[in-house]
């Protein structure tokens, strides 16, 4: 699914302000039924993360944890069914999840002598049953299946389309006799940047040469794809030269501007692709 | 010789200024000037001015004699200084300064009409003859310092346009000149025509080796044809008979480094950190690159402003002598593959017709604004001998060396020069082969041309960069104001080492017979020397021994033991070149030193000598000399009638040759043996010996690799499986890794001896193959025998040598490695190892992804969960469905990764806690909110059968009995508990979980702190679960027992 920019815009201008919940996803749905559902959910979990990434620092004054800590306190103290905690992030605007993280991290503060530790904190959210409060271990239970941006399971449903990707490319190498070398293989060997795959005899895409395949199961915004192009696309041209990156949920045709470079974008996996033939091989 | 007399010529006492043929000219003492005219032979061309003014001939010796006696050196300055401010603003006053008085004088300048040449209107033909015929001889026997300033010099005179006519009281002879010698030799343009044309025929044998679009402007010039018509003939047939063209090479891309595990692996480094710590900096640098790529042209970018603190911050983090070790290479391999391959150094064409579109089809746009300003703003200098510049990415490097500014990384960078110059310089290159006059070896002959022809570009690019650097922190503007101060510099300058012994190579290249290779090169280091330099003894000595050589190129002397013609020209064409820099003192070439003892120039070439090969082609010369292409513009601009338009742009002239050095033969070998395999080759092809050579040198290194792959592989896995023995004693044991490394080493590295066996068994088989292949078919078979013997000898060498020395040090690393990895598997996540199953044959991996299945149970979660809308709910079929999918999933396994296996585990126990406390909201009629409990039933046992056969992950059933999930119960009463003790029945008859895990489970239930009507529930459960255990075989079930709460 290519978007030109205009389009992108649209669907990014729907997103300003909405909370990260299943509901808000479905009305989105329904506002742009042409796109594909794991489009729109990508565009809306990245364009959460850039709105949470500006608003992140202000949540975490001590003056607003302690400010939010003590709303929580009040409001189990009426009623510990109701959804406390995850109301108390939708009115200020922040992640549930997050919001959970301050609440918890908050809450252990005052009740462990030692502060805890990132690990810790980590592998509560990750099972909340091991809350040592029964209210607390519902109210985060909840704020972690409601929220759609962040979370460990999230965080789990992204990786997982990632390897589910990355597998997928790896069968239609396979399925062209196209013979690479992976990440693992190439992190075995040393390499210090590894690509998904790397062509062990580069082929031509659309008439530019590739040596590297980078899967990417998201969809390529121009925040992400500049952050991609620093820290790996350059990185593998650096090393490798040029290379093709498929962005599987789509991406703004005009990011797609480094071709001649030696970096392609597609959207899926090319069709016109040339390959070295034998005996050419002489110069 | 006509206006060379000392001292009293009546020009001198003109006061004519004439401006300075150098940029910074050496004081020389007076007497030197007076007794010894530096510029007697080097004829200042005529200089052009742009913008279409009006210009004069600044002064020729011939028409006015030299200016005698040097002016002060403050004066030339101050001239300089103007005529620098005069560039800088652009403006259009004259040069130099317009004469006050003089003779008539040729002009070059298109704005004025060309005044015929008419042969029979020449004054004083004998006089001219006869300056023409000594002027050859001088320029034939090398007496001039610029073999191709003087061809510039006579084209000008060929065409020059018209005289000028200076003031009426000037062209009276000047009192006391009474001598018709000293009546201006040149006192029309028929005189200038006819002299040139005259020294042309002496000339033309250099002549013919000029490009074919010079040879082509030269026999169509007309005042050539009316003057000559023979020469014009042979001009022609010189034309016609040149083969050499100057193909338009495609401009590259930039291509990076490539990253080879060999070199660029963590192995390479000291520490996790400056392997990291590179990785950056690789980034970074690239960075930088495609940033001035894409802006180095942009009016008003500044490299320093641009780029120059990220560069620093760049080079601040090369802490360790390593990391800029690594970086040097990075730098260098860069520099050469960007500035040696064609358009490195912004190519342009060379030949008959420069076809635009051709070229601009095979460029973008930016080239063609490159072209436009060039044309738009010409340098006003025009002659062929310009300073020693940076084009194209060249001069990214030296401004990153500049921007960079870094101490250590210009020392590693000198040492790392050095390095590669020493052995490029050394390179065995080919010889001619001695049968092959019928063109049979024509392939490889071009090969080991474009051979030759790679690493003389790249040796010269080097030598450039490292004479950048060595002379970087010496160089200024002006030299030293004072004797005094510049003895005092001599003084301490004599005492630093050579950056490079530049004096040896030249002895050795001389001794050799490789001055075609070596001087080449250091004529682009000395170029970039600073002014002090040439007066400290040992470059003096250079210098003295570059000027023997020059001296004795003479073209003319062709036979037996010769250099090759066109190597001639190209020594003669740097040579000439380097002697016009402006570092180098004027009066250097014209002072005897007769000192020759130093080292005895003898151009007569040994046998093998490469001087007496003809490595040298046109393109060569022209890429190395693209100044010559001035000749052409010349005359190029004498057709299209405007001279100022091709004023001195240098065009850079494209490499032909873009392969890589690849692999370099071997040098290797002591004792008898070796003697023999040498002599062997001796008198064999040398593409014999490459071959072989070649054989052994990737026989061995795949050997090597080998051995990596298979023996130490194999040790690997004992290492391995020892270890996982290890591992479980130690369970019970506790003991340290680190021990665990070194027993497993001291058992596997004896085992490294057998790599020796192996290495020489694979480079017995594999090399005479490889040798049989590559050797034509006609090889007789003693030859092929010893061939493969060879092969097989040095490539065992080369294998055996390597192993034995590291091969313990590899195994080590390798267990080494091998144990970490294990360690840090079984850390964290126990549950990702063990066997695991892949999915059946007859799979078409159809079932759907787990990121899908994780994302639909989760939001089966937050519905139960809530908060939720009043019509949000689930179906049941869409429950069973979707534990109907999760199967499929698991049994298809190529999608799962252990982190979403693990997920899935624990969100189904989630969902059968909800299930069990009857949580789960369901669509369908407002009557009926909730799960039947068949349907519920249903359902958990398709959870237990997928716990039980499909999961692969341990599955975290305790959280069934965490107090959060048994919460859950809290809404319900006792009696609907039902559900909850199916499950743990199941669970303990299923045999997933114990009768003794559970009870710990509800037993640390008490120890957390709940409301009192909770903890009264968890009271209740434990009891009724421990009775129901004891029942369980009986046929009542747990649900009537429960009723009676």
């Amino acid at each position: 699914m290519i978007l030109t920019k205009a389009q992108y815009d649209e669907i990014a201008q729907c997103l300003v302000s909405v909370p990260p919940t299943r509901q808000s996803l479905r009305k989105l749905k329904q506002r742009f039924p042409s796109q594909s559902q794991a489009t729109l959910l990508s565009i809306f979990s990245q364009e959460y993360q850039k709105h949470i990434k500006r608003t992140h620092a202000k949540h975490h004054t001590s003056e607003a944890i302690e400010s939010y800590y003590q709303r929580y306190l009040d409001r189990v103290g009426k009623n510990g069914a109701a959804p406390v905690l995850l109301e108390l992030a939708n009115e200020v605007d922040y992640a549930p999840s997050l919001m959970a993280r301050i609440i918890l991290e908050r809450f252990l503060q005052e009740h462990k002598e030692t502060p805890p530790s990132k690990s810790v904190i980590n592998s509560l959210l990750r099972d909340p049953s091991q809350i040592p409060d029964g209210v607390l271990a519902n109210q985060v239970y909840q704020c972690i299946v409601n929220d759609c941006c962040y979370g460990p399971l999230v965080d789990c449903i992204k990786h997982a389309i990632g390897h589910e990707h990355e597998i997928l490319l790896r069968d239609l190498l396979l399925e062209k006799n196209l013979s690479f070398l992976d990440e693992d293989q190439l992190r075995a060997k040393g390499y210090d940047k590894t690509p998904d795959f790397i062509l062990q005899v580069p082929v031509a895409v659309e008439g530019h040469i590739i040596h590297w395949i980078e899967s990417k199961a998201s969809f390529g915004d121009e925040c992400s794809h500049h952050a991609y192009l620093h820290d790996q696309f350059w990185s593998y041209w650096n090393r490798f030269g040029p290379g093709l990156v498929i962005y599987w949920y789509g991406f703004i045709q005009e990011l797609d501007c480094n071709r001649e470079r030696g970096i392609l974008l597609k959207a899926c996996f090319p069709t016109d692709i040339v390959t070295l033939c034998h005996g050419a091989a002489a110069p | 010789m006509p206006g060379v007399g000392p001292g009293g010529h009546p020009v001198a006492a003109l006061g004519r200024t004439r401006p300075s043929r150098r940029i910074n000219p050496t004081p020389v003492s007076e007497e030197r000037s007076l007794s010894k005219p530096k510029t007697c032979f080097t004829s200042p061309p005529i200089s052009c001015v742009p913008g279409g003014q009006p210009s004069v001939l600044d002064s020729s010796p011939w028409g006015q004699g030299p200016a005698a006696g040097c002016r002060s050196l403050q004066e030339e300055r101050e001239m300089l200084r103007k005529e620098r401010s005069k560039q800088l603003q652009q403006s259009p006053a004259p040069a130099c300064p317009t004469p006050e008085s003089g003779s008539p004088l040729p002009t070059r300048t298109g704005s004025l009409t060309a005044e015929p040449a008419d042969p029979a209107k020449v004054s004083s033909r004998q006089r001219l003859e006869l300056v023409a015929l000594v002027y050859s001889s001088c320029i034939a026997e090398n007496l001039v310092p610029n073999l191709f300033l003087e061809l510039f010099f006579v084209l000008q005179l060929l065409t020059a346009r018209r005289m000028v006519a200076a003031k009426d009281s000037d062209l009276e002879p000047s009192p006391g000149v009474l001598d018709s010698l000293e009546s201006p030799l040149f006192q029309s343009v028929h005189d200038c025509v006819f002299f040139a044309v005259q020294v042309l025929e002496h000339q033309f044998q250099v002549l013919s080796y000029l490009d074919k679009g010079t040879l082509k402007l030269l026999a169509e010039n007309e005042r050539l044809l009316c003057f000559s018509p023979a020469l014009q003939g042979r001009l022609r047939a010189a034309y016609e008979g040149s083969v050499a063209k100057v193909s338009l090479a495609m401009p590259p891309s930039v291509q990076a480094v490539s990253f080879q595990p060999e070199t660029d692996n963590r192995a390479n480094f000291s520490s996790d950190r400056a392997f990291h710590t590179f990785k950056k900096q690789r980034d970074v640098f690239y960075e930088v690159l495609r940033e001035w790529e894409d802006r180095h042209e942009e009016p008003g970018w500044d490299f320093e402003k641009g780029l120059g603190s990220r560069i620093r911050a760049m080079m601040g983090q090369l802490s360790a002598a390593c990391s800029h070790s690594h970086f040097v290479r990075l730098f260098q391999k860069q520099l050469l593959q960007m500035c040696q391959s064609p358009g490195g150094a912004g190519g342009t064409i060379l030949g008959e017709a420069p076809d635009v579109l051709n070229m601009l089809g095979a460029d973008k746009l930016g080239r063609l604004r490159r072209l436009h300003e060039r044309l738009a703003a010409p340098q006003s200098s025009c002659r062929p001998c310009p300073l020693t510049s940076f084009p194209g990415c060249q001069g990214f490097f030296r401004d990153f060396i500049l921007s960079a500014s870094s101490f250590q990384f210009n020392q590693h960078l000198m040492d790392s020069l050095s390095l590669k110059i020493r052995e490029l310089n050394s390179l065995v290159l080919p010889h001619p082969e001695p049968s092959d006059e019928d063109g049979e070896s024509d392939v490889d002959w071009q090969g080991e041309r474009r051979q030759f022809a790679v690493v003389l570009l790249s040796l010269r690019l080097l030598a450039k960069f490292l004479g950048f650097v060595a002379f970087l922190p010496y160089r200024g503007p002006e030299p030293p104001p004072t004797r005094e101060l510049q003895d005092s510099i001599l003084a301490l300058r004599s005492q630093v080492p050579p950056v490079l012994d530049v004096r040896a190579l030249l002895q050795q290249g001389l001794r050799a017979h490789r001055a075609v290779l070596t001087v080449p090169w250091l004529v682009e280091f000395l170029s970039l020397a600073d002014q002090i330099v040439p007066m400290l003894d040992y470059y003096r000595s250079i210098f003295t021994l570059l000027l023997h050589l020059h001296r004795s190129l003479v073209l003319s002397k062709d036979g037996e033991g010769e250099m090759c013609f066109l190597n001639k020209l190209l020594l003669l064409a740097v040579l000439g070149w380097l002697f016009q820099i402006p570092t180098v003192p004027e009066d250097l070439f014209f002072v005897e030193e007769g000192q020759v003892d130093v080292f005895e120039v003898d151009t007569k070439t040994a046998e093998h000598g490469l001087d007496g090969v003809p490595v040298v082609d046109q393109h060569l010369l022209y890429t190395c000399c693209p100044y010559i292409g001035e000749l052409r513009k010349l005359l190029a601009s004498w057709v299209s009638g405007s001279s100022g338009r091709s004023g001195g742009f240098v065009r850079k002239i494209t490499p032909t040759t873009t392969t890589s050095l690849g692999a370099l033969p071997l040098r290797t070998t002591q004792g008898l043996q070796a003697q023999l395999a040498q002599a062997f080759f001796h008198n064999q092809p040398p593409s014999l010996r490459r071959t072989v050579e070649f054989v052994a040198e990737r026989i061995g290194s795949n050997c090597v690799k080998h051995i990596k792959a298979t023996l130490v592989a194999d040790l690997v896995r004992q290492a391995e499986s020892l270890l996982q023995e290890q591992l479980v004693t130690q369970r019970q044991e506790g003991g340290d890794p680190g021990q665990l490394l070194e027993i497993l080493c001291s058992q596997l590295c004896p085992h490294g001896a057998q790599a020796l066996t192996q290495g020489r068994e694979f480079c017995q088989k594999k090399s005479p193959g490889a040798v049989q292949a590559l050797l034509p078919e006609e090889t007789p078979a003693a030859v092929l025998s010893s061939a493969e013997n060879i092969a097989v000898g040095l490539a065992t060498e080369k294998a055996c040598t390597w192993l034995s020395a590291n091969i313990t040090a590899l195994i080590r690393r390798e267990v080494k490695a091998a144990v970490s990895r294990m360690l840090r598997a079984q850390g964290p996540e126990p549950a990702v190892r063990g066997d695991r199953r892949g999915c059946s044959r007859a799979c078409e991996h159809h079932a759907p992804l787990p990121s899908h299945l994780i994302s639909e149970i989760k939001d089966v979660l937050s519905v139960a969960v809530g908060p939720r809308d009043p019509e949000e709910g689930v179906s049941p079929e869409h429950l069973e469905q979707l534990l109907g999918q999760l199967g499929q999933t698991l049994r298809c396994r190529q999608f799962l990764c252990p982190p979403a296996e693990q997920h899935l585990a624990k969100c189904s126990v989630e969902l059968a806690s909800l299930l069990v406390a009857d949580q789960i909201p369901v669509l369908g009629p407002p009557t009926q909110h909730r799960l039947e409990r068949g349907q519920a039933r249903r359902l958990l046992h398709m959870l237990l059968s997928l716990w039980k056969d499909d999961f692969q992950v341990p599955v975290p059933l305790q959280l069934l009995l965490s107090p959060r999930n048994v919460g859950l119960l809290a809404d319900t009463r006792p009696r609907e508990w039902d559900l909850l003790l199916f499950l743990l029945r199941e669970l303990v008859e299923k045999g997933l979980m114990g009768r003794k895990e559970i009870e710990a489970c509800l037993d640390s239930l008490h120890e957390a702190q709940w409301p009192e009507h909770l903890s009264k529930a968890q009271w209740i459960l434990s009891s009724v679960f421990r009775t129901t255990l004891k029942w369980s075989g009986c046929s009542g079930g747990p649900s009537s027992h429960l009723s009676n709460y």
